[in-house]
């Protein structure tokens, strides 16, 4: 009866990721989990990431120890039935095969995970489109000085039954570095384009921190497009910013600086991968980058303060609203959130900085699932 | 983003130069590649197919063919760099620095000091280093030590095609000379490269890999052949941290400082001979400012103090390989006193 019995996988998040790290494991071997357990945590290319537990069950064999590096598909644990024999289970563990996709399915994937572009106004803007074409689709907007992987956790979850489209926004990613005037006016015409030209009538939309403020006011202004609005830690609704992260982001050009910069957005440093932040360092060593954040952080924050105000757009919105925050995020507090709490759903995380959406994925995949289900 | 080869690369690196700043000229010998040929010129795009398209793009005013004659080459160069122009000169072999060392080493890397801070010299000379095809020992040599041991120069010695493409663009820009260093067997070798034009700053070294056992530091080719020493060693549970320092001058001593604080334990690579040379360099460094963190003697691994051999089973032999290098990081490891 090796029905009843089930694999826990590598997972792929993220456009390059071929192999995790097992870092640690939550559960230990023989016990039982709910759904939404933590089960274990794995090493990405940019922050360390939980497994979360779809279905209750009992974790019969873990089969990857802490440490191990493992490829994508590979097994890690065994779940299954409290009373499942143990050579049952040894039987389930030595016939268990890495599932190699066929070429057609690899060509598929491979397709299906590689970024496009789009031309907007004679500018280059880079997109990732995951999901089958039904129902509403979602559209990541990111924050400054993130770009579409931001969502590496997300958009993979939320593919599942809808189209989900991230951009690179201008200046950032693989985009053009042409930012114009940089600011909230320019940058929202440049989405509202990007889903027009590519056909998106109505939009569940997503954004993070300057791309919350972006994704807000599309809605107020195009309110019949937009669904549902999540807004994660947004700019907008408030006076206050880490001055000290905006400056030394767009100021950091080596390891070490980059690396400072980048653990005041997280609840735990210890999370961040070197990969991170080679990645951004990547990045940021492009030609036209630094005039470009340079540009943007000026247009949004002047002296030192947010400069855009989003209360009233999204207080008079007439759709699903939700705002998630960390409640130790550095660089926006959390209680900006109160200045819409009377208003709208708002979820505060513990144990969670700036990038709730990376370190508290499995939760706000939740909530995300839950506001796009209801329309 | 696609995956370029180190020739992709660099050749990429010169065409977005060369569009950018119209100061930006090539001179060598054969850079236009294909001179008196059936093909004619840019049928081969200098010997190493690294200047393709420039001729044709650029005009031979920015592409200048030379006679074999390095001196002339290297003298052209820093008379066109101090007077306003950002020359890219190719030494065609590092072997060849001899012949024009007084140029490189007295006059190019003096103008800013001798002529009290006046004088700019955004020479950049791109010349081939490396064993490994038998090619003897006038034609193998590896000589970025001699270059970094000369004040006023910049030295980039690059492992792969991302860096090759950051650093030759970092290098056209910057005001100082830059002796860049391109390893013979390695232009083929592929990464992926960004199409847009981006610069890696000197004096940053790149951590290829973490580990908390043993630090080593290698350059260029060894980069390689240090991965492959560290995959085996993972498999026997020690854990290395690979850096690669890009540029020996100006070299990254944090980057390599903090690793052996942490580690304790050192092994450094070198395909250049020993005495006097980048091993030993950075062996003397760590001595130097990490003696106390130091938990077991530092190992060089490096090509003997001999020319190159020509016989292909001895040349083998002088070249550091993973064996080698895991030998002597095994040896390091288990250090007891």
């Amino acid at each position: 009866m090796t029905s009843s019995l089930a694999a826990i996988t590598m997972p792929k998040w993220g456009l390059t990721m071929t192999e995790g790290k097992v870092v640690r494991w939550s559960k230990e071997q023989g016990a039982e989990f709910a759904p939404g357990d933590e089960l274990l945590e794995i090493e990405t290319s940019k922050i360390t990431n939980v497994v979360e537990a779809e279905t209750s069950g009992t974790l019969a064999r873990i089969v990857a120890p802490e440490g191990s590096t493992l490829p994508i598909g590979a097994l890690l644990a065994v779940v299954a039935p409290a009373d499942a024999p143990a050579a049952e289970i040894d039987a389930f563990v030595s016939g268990f095969v890495v599932v190699e996709p066929s070429s057609e399915d690899t060509t598929e994937q491979a397709a299906a995970m590689e970024t496009r572009e789009l031309d907007i106004a004679g500018k280059r803007l880079r997109y990732l489109e995951v999901g089958s074409p039904a129902g509403v689709p979602m559209v990541f907007l990111h924050g400054f000085g993130a770009d579409l992987n931001s969502w590496m956790f997300n958009q993979p979850a939320l593919a599942e039954d809808r189209r989900t489209i991230a951009f690179d926004l201008p200046g950032h990613g693989g985009s053009t570095k042409e930012v114009g005037a940089g600011d909230l006016a320019s940058l929202v015409a440049v989405v509202e384009t990007a889903v027009t030209t590519l056909g998106i009538e109505r939009m569940h939309l997503t954004g993070h921190s300057m791309g919350g403020a972006l994704a807000a006011t599309l809605a107020a202004r195009r309110p019949e497009r937009v669904a549902t609005l999540t807004l994660i830690a947004p700019a907008g609704f408030g006076p206050e910013i880490s001055v000290s992260f905006i400056e030394g982001f767009v100021r950091a050009a080596r390891r070490k600086d980059t690396g400072d910069v980048l653990h005041m957005l997280v609840h735990d440093p210890s999370l961040v991968s070197r990969t991170m932040v080679e990645d951004v360092l990547r990045y940021k060593r492009l030609d036209g980058v630094t005039a470009a954040l340079e540009t943007i952080a000026r247009a949004w924050f002047p002296g030192g303060r947010q400069g855009v105000s989003i209360i009233a757009d999204v207080t008079a919105l007439d759709l699903p609203v939700q705002v998630i925050w960390g409640r130790d995020d550095r660089i926006i507090p959390a209680q900006h959130a109160d200045a819409v709490a009377a208003r709208v759903q708002v979820h505060v995380l513990d144990h969670t900085g700036h990038l709730p959406h990376m370190e508290k994925a499995g939760e706000v995949n939740r909530l995300m699932r839950q506001i796009a289900g209801r329309t | 983003m696609t995956v370029k080869t180190i020739r992709q690369a660099l050749q990429e690196a010169l065409v977005h130069e060369m569009r950018r700043d119209p100061r930006v000229i090539v001179i060598g010998e054969d850079v236009s590649g294909g001179a008196g040929t059936e093909g004619g010129r840019d049928a081969a795009g200098g010997v190493l197919g690294v200047t393709k398209g420039l001729i044709k793009e650029f005009g031979e005013s920015r592409v200048i063919d030379t006679p074999i004659t390095e001196s002339a080459i290297m003298g052209a160069a820093a008379g066109a760099a101090v007077t306003g122009l950002r020359p890219v000169a190719e030494l065609m072999f590092s072997d060849f620095l001899g012949v024009c060392f007084d140029q490189i080493f007295n006059q190019t890397a003096k103008f800013r000091y001798m002529f009290g801070g006046k004088a700019r010299t955004p020479l950049v000379i791109r010349t081939m280093i490396g064993a490994g095809r038998s090619a003897a020992a006038q034609h193998s040599q590896s000589p970025y030590h001699i270059f970094t041991s000369v004040p006023g120069l910049k030295v980039a010695v690059p492992s792969n095609a991302y860096d090759a493409k950051g650093l030759l663009i970092q290098a056209i820009r910057d005001d100082d000379p830059v002796i860049f260093c391109e390893h013979k067997l390695m232009y083929d070798l592929r990464t992926e490269v960004p199409d847009e034009a981006y610069t890696i700053p000197f004096g940053e070294a790149n951590v290829v890999r973490d580990g908390d056992d043993v630090t080593i530091v290698a350059l260029a080719r060894m980069v390689h052949y240090v991965s492959e020493a560290a995959d085996k060693l993972a498999a026997e549970g020690i854990e290395c941290e690979i850096i690669d320092p890009r540029t020996t001058s100006p070299l990254d001593e944090d980057t390599i400082l903090d690793s052996v604080e942490r580690t304790g334990r050192l092994v450094v690579v070198d395909e250049a001979t020993p005495r006097c040379g980048m091993a030993t360099d950075i062996a003397a460094l760590v001595a130097d400012k990490a003696f106390a963190a130091l938990e077991a003697p530092v190992r060089r691994v490096t090509a003997p103090h001999t020319p190159v051999p020509f016989a292909p089973s001895l040349e083998k032999l002088y070249i550091p390989d993973p064996d080698r290098i895991a030998a002597a990081v095994r040896e390091v490891y288990g250090y007891a006193p």
